[in-house]
């Protein structure tokens, strides 16, 4: 079975946003982890792998230091990797174009199963769809349980309120929801291991794409912080003054009610 | 910073979210209850990290010192009784046999202590021996089938979980330093008695025992090395060992200078945090200084031994300093915290009470001054 993973280097969780005298935010200095939702999707893969054989390949869109989220995929025990790398570009913010080229790179790779996290938790982004999209073939989110019999595949999606089981036939593109697994550590051995892995760089050029097809849809204006929250108030005395006190402030000064 | 490879950094990743996923939340509750993390060392086994520092060609991972020293540094950052029961294991257990164990002792032992079915203990401190190590009174005599141990050792880590302990003992009564050997002893062996009778100030949640050997027959390929080469070869393992404390005490260090500073960013008085305060941020700064000079210290030594260069001045040097900046490092975030550091809702009390050890187990502060000063020609 071939399986491939769709993997993206995010800023840590509990990163502080700084935006740069560029006015771009500032990752000089910040920790970049593998896309939470994303180490479901790794995990998923080698638990696919360790069931039916095969191989899992890692792909990412990126620039040089998404080698070491490819790295960390190798680490979990995936096969090899590729990673996509084009200052053409903008993999962090631009998912038409990383779709795009994700969609080529793992094409050529010719999978039964592609999975990829629910959500990137930068930039909000869900490429799932637009793989799928591109790629031509059925796409189910937000899984919580995936069963593989043969040709076929029956997911279970989160829905509002409850689950829905979805059957595709395969090759198809699922994106993990958290509940999926819990994603293992990589052991001191697949530490080791990962750096004599395969891990290919590849150009849009290299994918046999023309980067202007590809070119951005959309352009980032300018960054800012969201403002700073002002503290609290207390408002003391008996209750019932203090709840008409209230009251008068949520409808007068917060306008609220 | 200290050129750490693409692998170590990979390592020290790995290690810090398993140890603060995994080990972190039950640490306060273990340092209440004194549970031993077992639990935690059967993962630690599976996840490969009981054969980190050891090489492939032994059955161990082959990290290397300094993935062993930053796993050290992690693991005591959140659970420094954690951290001791690793540290023991690998730097006091499980060296002996891989430095001076035979090909049928290394077969037996290593594969089993690697995934964590047990833990190896060393038995050097004694009673009457402790930083005088020269001083060990347990007696191991000759007979027809082998040796009979007698006497007893105390303070000795994790032997209450061992598979094996290396015991030292006195084989040639006339000759000092030079009559002594080491072995390897079994629980379970008749004659052989673990008690952990301690009460301790800190580091609860590890194994301390007592053991007492009672005409403890042992068969006579239990010989670790070569006889009466017993003290070059502990020295040589607290060379290696004095590497993880070091590295515990960065990482104890480590951690009450980030208690520190998370508080006295959140706590107000006057009107503004307590991190505005110059006094407070002379602390911090010294704090973070001290933390940083203990790790560049330790992991010098760690290359130099991966590098197998002579280490030991370093090694010291690192123990030494690492050790008080921990200690020194728990007290300040004890007063930047106050009243509430004292109190047991916060961890910096118990780093306080876990750092303290550091300053006196695998040879006191006073030790490593005497061991450096040697180094200077004294």
């Amino acid at each position: 079975m071939n399986i491939v993973v769709l993997v993206k280097q995010v800023f840590d969780t509990e990163a502080k946003i700084v935006i740069g005298s560029d006015g771009k935010i500032d990752d000089s200095n910040v920790t970049l982890i593998m896309n939470p939702y994303d180490e479901n999707a790794v995990e998923e893969g080698l638990l696919l792998k360790e069931k039916f054989g095969g191989e899992v390949i890692a792909v990412s869109v990126g620039t040089d230091k998404a080698q070491e989220t490819l790295r960390t995929a190798l680490a979990m025990g995936a096969d090899r990797a590729v990673l996509v790398n084009d200052p053409a570009i903008q993999a962090a913010s631009d998912e038409f174009a990383a779709a795009q080229a994700l969609a080529k790179a793992v094409s050529g790779l010719n999978p039964d199963i592609i999975l990829t996290g629910r959500v990137a938790i930068d930039y909000g982004s869900k490429i799932s769809g637009r793989v799928a999209e591109a790629l031509g073939i059925p796409h189910v989110n937000t899984v919580t349980k995936l069963e593989i019999d043969g040709s076929k595949a029956v997911a279970s999606r989160e829905v509002d309120g409850g689950s829905e089981l979805i059957e595709v036939t395969l090759p198809a593109v699922f994106s993990a929801q958290k509940s999926l697994n819990n994603p293992r550590y990589p052991t001191v051995a697949g530490i080791m291991k990962a750096k004599k892995k395969e891990l290919k760089t590849a150009t849009l050029v290299d994918l046999g794409l023309d980067p202007a097809a590809v070119a951005g849809k959309l352009q980032i204006l300018g960054f800012s912080l969201p403002p700073a929250r002002k503290a609290g108030r207390k408002i003391d005395g008996e209750p019932a003054a203090a709840a008409a006190e209230l009251a008068k402030l949520l409808r007068g000064e917060a306008k609220v009610i | 910073m200290f050129g750490l490879t693409d692998e170590q950094q990979a390592l020290r990743k790995m290690v810090r979210s398993f140890a603060e996923e995994t080990i972190a939340p039950g640490a306060a509750e273990r340092d209440l209850t004194g549970e031993f993390p077992l639990d935690i060392v059967r993962q630690m086994g599976k996840l490969g990290l009981l054969g980190l520092p050891f090489s492939e060609d032994e059955g161990g991972t082959g990290g290397g010192t300094v993935s062993y020293a930053l796993a050290v540094e992690e693991i005591s950052r959140v659970c420094a009784s954690t951290g001791i029961t690793y540290a023991a294991d690998l730097s006091l257990g499980i060296s002996p046999i891989y430095l001076f164990g035979n090909q049928e002792q290394k077969k037996k032992y290593l594969p089993s202590l690697f995934r964590g079915e047990y833990l190896a203990s060393f038995g050097l401190t004694e009673p009457e021996a402790g930083s005088d190590a020269g001083g060990t009174r347990t007696r191991a005599r000759r007979t027809d089938k082998g040796w009979v141990l007698n006497g007893s050792k105390c303070f000795i880590t994790n032997a209450s979980y061992a598979g094996v302990i290396t015991a030292t003992a006195v084989t040639d009564p006339g000759k000092g330093t030079k009559g002594i050997s080491a072995f390897l002893v079994e629980p379970g062996t008749p004659g052989l008695q673990i008690n952990a009778p301690y009460k301790k100030l800190g580091l609860n949640a590890s194994n301390t025992t007592e053991i007492v050997f009672e005409d403890v027959e042992i068969p006579a390929e239990n010989l670790l090395g070569e006889e009466n080469k017993g003290f070059s070869q502990f020295l040589q393992i607290l060379d290696g060992g004095r590497i993880s404390i070091g590295a515990m005490a960065v990482g104890v260090a480590q951690a009450s200078l980030d208690a520190a500073l998370k508080y006295a960013k959140e706590r107000k008085q006057f009107g503004k945090t307590l991190s505005s305060f110059q006094a407070i941020q002379f602390k911090l700064a010294d704090m973070a200084t001290q933390v940083e000079l203990s790790r560049l210290m330790v992991l010098q030594a760690a290359k130099l031994k991966d590098a197998h260069l002579p280490f030991g001045r370093e090694a010291a040097m690192a123990k030494l300093h690492a050790s008080e900046t921990a200690t020194r490092a728990a007290l300040e975030a004890i007063q930047i915290h106050g009243g509430y550091g004292y109190m047991k809702d916060y961890p910096v009390e118990r780093y306080l009470r876990d750092a303290k050890l550091l300053e006196i187990g695998e040879g006191t502060s006073e030790i490593q001054r005497l061991v450096i000063a040697r180094y200077l020609g004294c």
